[in-house]
């Protein structure tokens, strides 16, 4: 098998022309995708019948939780990918993460919080999503904290890594934890995502939501993935032939 | 019109929602882009200053000193 | 001659911390007290009703036992970088995950143990009844021993770091919520007088895979600290 496709990803120039050249395919397809979904979420979609309006804030709250979690996966998968095959990019993309993910999970407790308020009569439940989100959060700020205190960008992207991968072997065990105390201590939660189905106007702009912040992110982390490669190839030649 | 801002009584707490995601989004779509900008100028100023070498080298003497 | 076993060099590493523990007590016994204080806050900052403390005695010892075997996470791996002596670790040839999980172990013995000891005392003071101490002492070995592990990985990650301390709590605390929740729990269905057999389960099964992936963790990470 040809591995060339593959080892260009290892090289700095390579992939710092094509995060370039990626860019608006992901960027333009989800600004088009978020605008439709808010059109038809805030204006399309039904009142639901329990929650009336008040459930429109499922089109921001679950893209950002779903972000969250997902940006956490992507940036233990580069940690792993660098870790292993010693490849500086990777560790690159790690890096350009953490920042997104950390505020995605802000958004996503901030929009439960606000939801929770009018559904649960108070903003703050120790709900297990909410919980687990929340430790969520630490695990980013631990990672950037870690990253932050290591001089060196060699050795903190591998420490950091290993951060990653021990965080992401434990998020499962932490979400399973924290649902099992809840079951024992919270009367089952008045919102469920569960219900038997969304009719297609209501799930329509939840998907092209979803779709579209997950773009979204890609946009984010190829352009603030340039800025990283640039930065610690700020030495090679390759930059020269690039800026010039 | 207004029964479209008002949300059936819960603008209150949709629209701060809706508000506190796109600032996130605006503001990750901005720092990421001053970042690159950053990085590019910090770059073609290195290229100015030339001889990239000698930046290397004291580089890493400040790296043995800290 | 023959290169000495791996474990015969693992019960080493054993001899050799417990040895400079007997020379340094108040390492070990600061955490200990640490505990104790902690512990002991709580009648006066909230109740001296033992019916109430009773209440809150499972949060209360769990977190207590957390700070406190963090407490002494710092000197874990820190002295042993600074003179060397992990160094020698790695160019011995013996595998690293093995003496690292020494160390941990070792870590164990002076703290999680004798904090699983303590525990009928702080206990009885917080109303805990003589009958659920058999359940807590379990619930405590099992859980200290996660502890002292995802411990053991959050201090290899921060010795290539400037700053220890507040860092290392950052890096671990999230890390160590399952413990508290099924440690709590356990000591929670203990004080009511209910079978514990649940939480005891899960608080193996996370010792179990703390003890196969976390001194490769700390093994990794300690690599990359000392370069």
């Amino acid at each position: 098998m040809d591995w060339t496709w593959f080892h260009k990803f290892g090289s700095p120039p390579h992939v710092y022309r094509l995060a370039g050249l990626l860019t608006p395919w992901f960027a333009w397809p989800a600004a088009l995708l978020i605008l439709g979904a808010l059109y038809g979420g805030l204006v399309l979609a039904p009142p639901d019948y329990q929650q009336g309006d008040g459930f429109r804030i499922i089109y921001v709250h679950a893209p950002s939780a779903w972000l969250a979690v997902m940006i956490y996966a992507v940036m233990a998968t580069a940690a792993g990918v660098g870790l292993i095959w010693r490849m500086k990019v990777a560790h690159a993309v790690a890096a350009s993460c953490a920042g997104v993910g950390a505020w995605f999970t802000v958004v996503s407790l901030l929009t439960g919080m606000l939801w929770g308020k009018p559904m649960w009569g108070t903003y703050w439940v120790w709900d297990p999503r909410l919980t687990a989100q929340l430790i969520l959060f630490f695990l980013y700020l631990g990672y950037m904290g870690l990253r932050a205190s290591i001089d060196d960008t060699s050795r903190a992207d591998r420490a950091s890594a290993v951060l990653a991968l021990v965080g992401v072997v434990n998020l499962p065990i932490i979400r399973y934890s924290v649902e099992w105390w809840n079951s024992i201590h919270q009367a089952p939660s008045v919102m469920k995502m569960d219900r038997p189905s969304m009719p297609f106007d209501m799930l329509a702009p939840l998907l092209a939501m979803l779709l579209g912040f997950t773009l979204y992110f890609g946009a984010v982390l190829l352009i603030r993935l340039r800025a990283e490669i640039l930065r610690r190839e700020r030495n090679a030649s390759w930059i020269r032939e690039e800026l010039t | 019109m207004s029964d479209f801002f008002s949300m059936g009584g819960y603008a209150m707490f949709l629209w701060p929602a809706y508000a506190v995601t796109l600032l996130a989004i605006v503001i990750n779509v901005y720092t990421a882009r001053r970042d690159l900008q950053q990085a590019r100028a910090e770059a073609r100023r290195r290229l100015v200053a030339g001889r990239p070498s000698t930046a290397d080298a004291s580089d890493s003497a400040l790296r043995v000193q800290s | 001659m023959s290169a000495p076993g791996v474990f015969r060099v693992a019960a080493w590493v054993v001899q050799r911390d417990l040895r400079l523990a007997t020379r340094r007590p108040s390492q070990v016994l600061q955490p200990l007290a640490f505990f104790a204080v902690v512990t002991l806050l709580f009648p006066l900052g909230y109740t001296p009703e033992l019916a109430k403390l009773r209440a809150i005695a499972p949060g209360v010892l769990w977190v207590a036992a957390l700070l406190a075997s963090m407490l002494a996470l710092e000197s874990l791996f820190r002295e042993d970088a600074e003179d060397g002596t992990l160094e020698q670790f790695v160019v011995s040839g013996q595998p690293l995950t093995l003496l690292l999980f020494a160390k941990t172990a070792t870590h164990w013995l002076m703290t999680g143990l004798p904090l699983t000891l303590m525990a009928p005392l702080v206990g009885g003071a917080l109303g805990v009844p003589f009958a659920a101490l058999g359940g807590i002492l379990s619930a405590l070995v099992l859980g200290t021993i996660s502890l002292s592990l995802i411990g053991a990985v959050g201090a290899g990650l921060t010795l290539a770091s400037r700053r220890g301390g507040v860092l290392l709590s950052l890096l671990t605390l999230p890390l160590a919520v399952p413990v508290l929740i099924f440690g709590a729990r356990a000591t929670e269905l203990a004080i009511a007088g209910d079978s514990l057999t649940g939480p005891l389960y899960l608080l193996g099964a996370v010792a179990v895979l703390g003890v196969t992936l976390a001194p490769l963790a700390a093994a990794a990470a300690v690599r990359i600290g000392l370069e």
